[in-house]
């Protein structure tokens, strides 16, 4: 038993060390920083001004609880669209047609694709001289750019929301169509043979079965999306301003106080997340205690 | 009534795949059209101009072999992030998985305790943003010296690779029997020829996957690499950003297009593998 012991902390050491020290190190010096701790120019004292700065003072408040605002909605949104085409298409495409194969590689393309990618492409198609503009010029539709709609770098976050969209429904689908394939089809037809209809056996069927994993994937996604700088960086405008890219801009300002209050806004967003997932492990343990 | 709605289904899945692969048309026509004027759909002339501007292509009348090697070996800027863009994926990929290979075997085929709180530790930087880690490392690196060198870059790229490679080999030892290790060991195979003859073949299909989509998590990082690179290491990533932000479309297409090149082929490759079991596709959000 003593060298399993001693074998399970050899080979656990290494890795616990790295996030140990870099990831919750870092998260540690952050802390100490958005709490005015700063060795490096003799200020030793603890204290919230940075906290109160940033969501309640004249100068930032407004930009603060915009900015908050347009976050939770961005990842909502996002979130919720992306799991409900993910799960149309997933759904769809388990059937035979003509183009299955394309259409499932199509659906899962941008699963490996790179955010910033992502974002660019929304540029490249959504904007008011984009591709889509272009074919709506073509049939008719508009006549000079700005008639086509504003969809990037947008106030409301849709250009935000749409690469969000992209992005993450490749992933939904992956994991849905892997729950599906594990499935099989012999709930639905047991469903069928037992009278239900089509919107039944979605209903009372498919969805309680595909619902714990795409419950799961979406607190990944959300999680994600509430702290991602590069998409909000590239789409978003000054103001309102997602919560990432303001900390960002905050901490590369020159002035030190404004480095604390990027700090305490990077916290809050880390906070507002865990938050969120332990209100998720706190719902799906009662449920399983439930059942 | 069902077969009407299975066709609209299906013209709906056409037009939902038709607006995935826009962005990827758009990149195209954009890094190959020259002058591509509002309201023009197709562009009237094609060029390589942005690859010329980008250095990746010669002048034309020097698209010889040697002017080719002569160019890239002129250093630009785009072969210098795209030989970093490499190097630090490659890199990161092999230690994530030689540091990882042990600890997943531990606890996926062991119970001890600690265990839950063990994975906790290691899955967090999975779900909290990078952000909230790396504000604070930047004030560490630069006191040690790490700000602005590749083997810093390297470090702080650990951080997000680590658990993705540690959960998803955790998964694949979960379902890996040892018994086969102990019987080629009474058979008398040393411990480098059982791990080289019994246990890599196992492991390997889902080694890949993790491999692959490990580089992939260090080739797409850009906030990290931003931050902890200091404008002294540039990748992709980061030429990607900047030129997006300048406002050149062709040019930041033609970028584009090389940055997603790896990530099409690594699809390509894995697609058999990544449908099936959802051992390996649980960190994909992160990507």
């Amino acid at each position: 038993m003593g060298g399993d012991r001693l074998k399970i902390i050899v080979s656990l050491s290494p890795p616990l060390l790295i996030i140990i020290i870099l990831f919750f190190g870092g998260i540690f010096y952050g802390l100490l920083q958005s709490l005015g701790y700063h060795p490096a120019i003799q200020k030793y004292e603890i204290n919230l001004n940075a906290y109160y700065n940033v969501m309640f003072s004249e100068r930032y408040s407004k930009l603060f609880w915009t900015g908050l605002g347009l976050n939770l909605w961005v990842s909502f949104v996002s979130t919720f669209l992306a799991a409900v085409f993910a799960l149309f298409g997933a759904l769809a495409i388990r059937k035979t047609f003509f183009g299955k194969t394309i259409c499932n590689f199509i659906y899962s393309l941008n699963l490996p694709m790179p955010h910033l990618v992502v974002a660019v492409g929304m540029i490249f198609v959504f904007s008011q001289s984009g591709l889509l503009a272009r074919m709506s010029a073509q049939v008719g539709l508009i006549g000079s750019p700005g008639d086509f709609p504003v969809l990037v770098k947008d106030k409301y976050g849709f250009g935000i929301i749409l690469a969000y969209i992209c992005k993450e429904s490749a992933f939904f689908f992956i994991i849905l169509m892997s729950v599906l394939q594990s499935l099989g089809e012999n709930y639905e037809e047991l469903a069928q043979s037992l009278g239900a209809n089509k919107w039944q056996r979605f209903r009372y069927v498919i969805l309680p079965l595909v619902m714990p994993s795409l419950f799961s994937a979406s607190i990944i996604v959300f999680a994600f999306s509430f702290g991602a700088y590069e998409v909000p960086a590239l789409l978003g405008v000054n103001y309102p301003q997602m919560l990432p890219v303001m900390s960002f801009e905050f901490f590369l300002n020159p002035d030190l106080n404004a480095r604390s209050e990027g700090m305490a806004l990077s916290i809050i967003i880390a906070m507002i997340v865990m938050i969120l997932v332990i209100f998720y492990f706190w719902l799906t343990q009662s449920k399983i205690r439930k059942d | 009534m069902d077969s009407k709605i299975k066709k609209i289904n299906i013209y709906l899945i056409y037009l939902g795949a038709f607006f995935l692969i826009l962005p990827i048309i758009a990149f195209f026509i954009n890094a190959f059209s020259f002058r591509w004027f509002y309201p023009q759909l197709i562009p009237k002339e094609l060029s390589l101009q942005a690859w010329v501007r980008l250095k990746l292509i010669p002048k034309e009348g020097y698209r010889t072999l040697d002017g080719f090697i002569d160019l890239w070996l002129s250093n630009p800027t785009i072969i210098k992030a795209l030989i970093n863009s490499l190097s630090i994926g490659f890199i990161v990929t092999v230690i994530s998985i030689i540091i990882a290979l042990p600890a997943a075997r531990v606890l996926g085929l062991m119970n001890f305790r600690f265990k839950k709180t063990i994975i906790f530790i290691m899955v967090s930087p999975t779900i909290l943003p990078p952000i909230a880690f790396v504000l604070g490392l930047n004030i560490n690196f630069i006191t040690y010296g790490l700000s602005g060198s590749f083997f810093g870059v390297c470090l702080v790229h650990l951080v997000p690779i680590m658990p993705y490679v540690v959960l998803t080999m955790t998964g694949i030892f979960a379902n890996y029997n040892p018994d086969f290790e102990h019987q080629a060991r009474t058979l008398g195979a040393n411990k480098f020829k059982t791990f080289y003859l019994i246990t890599l073949p196992a492991i390997s299909p889902g080694l890949v996957v993790a491999a692959l989509f490990a580089f992939l998590v260090s080739w797409s990082q850009y906030l990290l690499t931003f931050l902890i690179g200091a404008g002294k290491i540039m990748t992709l990533p980061l030429l990607v950003f900047s030129t997006s932000s300048s406002g050149n479309p062709a040019l930041t297409a033609a970028i584009s297009i090389v940055f997603i090149f790896p990530a099409i082929i690594i699809l390509l490759f894995t697609s058999k593998f990544v449908s099936g079991d959802s051992a390996a596709t649980s960190g994909f959000g992160k990507l």
